[in-house]
């Protein structure tokens, strides 16, 4: 049910990508007329993820979607990477687990900021991970 | 044949919306206002669909009518007739035109298809209306919503740095961001270092509202200032110690006043009588 | 390389981030901010947050480090100026920043400082006290 008006793509590679990516989430957001707070969600959840994607996925491709389910308008972000994917998907899930130095919070921490989170991942070929934060959600 | 017969209904026209008014007004389900219009123009449209559409309730022609059922049954719910009065709208429509039917049509095998097929197409239309009515009446529920929870959170300045915020009605968590947001941006605002959160009007605290309250207390000390709440009445000190809920970490105070008189303590200040 | 600049006033260090940080520049800030602790024997240091918009949980755990690190380096970090959208998503993220000292305005944040200085290591919160 959820229709896509607005797209564009971003290759991150490096550290320096973030910010810009940011910008471009916390743009499509702004145009929704979505609240600060809702946007500030919006931007640090991505930043938690695309992070997730440069140290673990070796960088990949973030697809930023506007889109809408009929009832609301939103942004979909969905972080593309073609790393190792991860082993164990529910004990990633887990408050306060984690492989690399963060502190334990980004899967779950970063799940509590959206409105829909869905993650997909296959040892070896890599892990896609889809978020949603709906302007009134 | 059917087809013929239900499409020249079309020619039976006026008698068929008298028939229909008389109906709707006996069963006291009209306020005589705008429905008259309506119904003259949703008899039309449907008169005009069974004619054309060969009794294919895909057409062209069924989407107008759809279109209108839609509009007229979600006003309707928004305007607050009963489901019943909703129904019926259609019902005596089927009424009527059975009535109509049996006059023009003196074979009996014919005229029960012809029935059938009408029933067929307006129960879906009445199923049509249910379901536009409830969400014209969800409409209703939801603005109520966004107004309840906008009245419901004021923040107070009750002194110079403190501000309050008394709470009414269940604290879901789509409440909480908004008492949140509120009363950071009030703290903000005012450059307040004392924030006091009153939870007398707040009918029953568990697990889940004690978590949201823990929430809003660790964002204002996030903003650096401090989060005292108050109205905390037996039963709830009570349910949360069953629930083994920890707000050790919390001020907590029994009354406004006396989250008050702490206030006054942190900021150094003292009340006294004028002699 | 792109530097978050570190102001010295008497006792305190004074940052004011003014960009959006990415993990490279954070960690850069740590590491300066402590040098220059050591290098001017700092009491203090007030960071001043109220243009940064978004917190993550590797800024959140920098802020951290900085304040823990300060500590002992016997210097006190007060964090200023948070948005009151950054404290609900860092809440929500379940960070709570423990150890980091927050006040709602730079000289509110100065204030605590001094407070804290002056009573050595007792533990109190100070609170507004611009009345006197």
């Amino acid at each position: 049910m959820t229709t896509t008006n607005n797209k564009e793509e971003l290759l991150i590679i490096k550290e320096q990508d973030v910010v810009p990516l940011r910008n471009r989430v916390k743009d499509y957001g702004v145009k929704l007329g979505m609240s600060i707070l809702n946007q500030t969600k919006l931007i640090t959840a991505t930043s938690e993820l695309v992070r997730n994607l440069l140290k673990y996925g070796g960088g990949g491709k973030v697809i930023i979607e506007s889109v809408s389910n009929g009832r609301d308008n939103g942004v979909r972000v969905t972080f593309i990477d073609k790393g190792p994917g991860i082993k164990d998907i529910a004990l990633a899930m887990q408050d306060g687990y984690s492989t690399g130095k963060s502190l334990g919070l980004g899967l779950p921490g970063t799940k509590r900021l959206v409105n829909e989170f869905d993650i997909q991942t296959e040892l070896g070929s890599g892990t896609t991970v889809t978020i949603i934060k709906w302007k009134n959600g | 044949m059917q087809n013929n017969i239900l499409g020249s209904l079309k020619e039976h026209e006026n008698k068929l919306l008298a028939t229909w008014s008389q109906l709707l007004i006996e069963n006291g389900s009209t306020d005589g206002t705008t429905e008259e219009e309506e119904s003259k123009e949703f008899t039309a449209l449907l008169l005009n669909a069974l004619q054309h559409s060969n009794g294919n309730s895909d057409s062209e022609e069924f989407e107008k009518v759809h279109d209108l059922l839609i509009g007229i049954s979600s006003s309707r719910g928004r305007r607050g007739f009963s489901p019943r009065e909703n129904a019926q709208y259609l019902i005596t429509f089927k009424e009527a035109a059975s009535k109509i039917l049996s006059d023009i049509e003196p074979d009996a095998a014919t005229l029960y298809h012809a029935n059938l097929q009408l029933s067929t197409i307006l129960d879906n239309m009445t199923i049509l209306t249910f379901e536009s009515y409830m969400r014209g009446r969800e409409d209703v529920i939801s603005r109520q919503i966004d107004e309840i929870s906008e009245i419901s959170t004021p923040v107070i300045r009750v002194w110079d740095g403190v501000v309050a915020l008394p709470i009414i009605g269940t604290l879901d968590s789509s409440r909480t961001q908004v008492v949140m947001e509120n009363l950071l941006q009030q703290i903000v605002d005012t450059g307040s270092s004392i924030a006091i959160l009153d939870i007398s009007g707040v009918p029953a605290v568990d697990s889940l509202v004690a978590q949201h309250l823990i929430k809003t207390v660790s964002a204002t000390r996030l903003m650096g200032a401090e989060c005292i709440i108050s109205g905390i009445r037996p039963e709830i000190a009570q349910t949360v110690v069953h629930l083994g809920i920890d707000l050790t970490g919390i001020i907590t105070k029994a009354s406004l006043a006396s989250a008050l008189q702490t206030a006054f303590d942190m900021l150094q200040l003292t009340v006294v009588k004028r002699k | 390389m792109e530097r978050i600049p570190i102001l010295k006033m008497g006792d305190f260090l004074l940052v004011t981030i003014q960009v959006d940080l990415y993990d490279q520049l954070a960690e850069n800030l740590e590491s300066d901010l402590i040098n220059t602790i050591n290098k001017h024997s700092s009491k203090g240091v007030l960071i001043d947050i109220s243009a940064v918009s978004i917190i993550d949980s590797f800024m959140g755990r920098i802020l951290g480090n900085i304040a823990v690190m300060s500590k002992i380096m016997d210097a006190q970090t007060v964090v200023v100026g948070m948005q009151p959208a950054v404290a609900i998503t860092l809440v929500e993220l379940g960070l709570s920043l423990n150890g980091v000292i927050s006040a709602l305005n730079v000289e509110k944040g100065m204030d605590l400082l001094r407070a804290k200085m002056y009573n050595g290591d007792k533990e109190e919160q100070v609170y507004d006290d611009d009345e006197q």
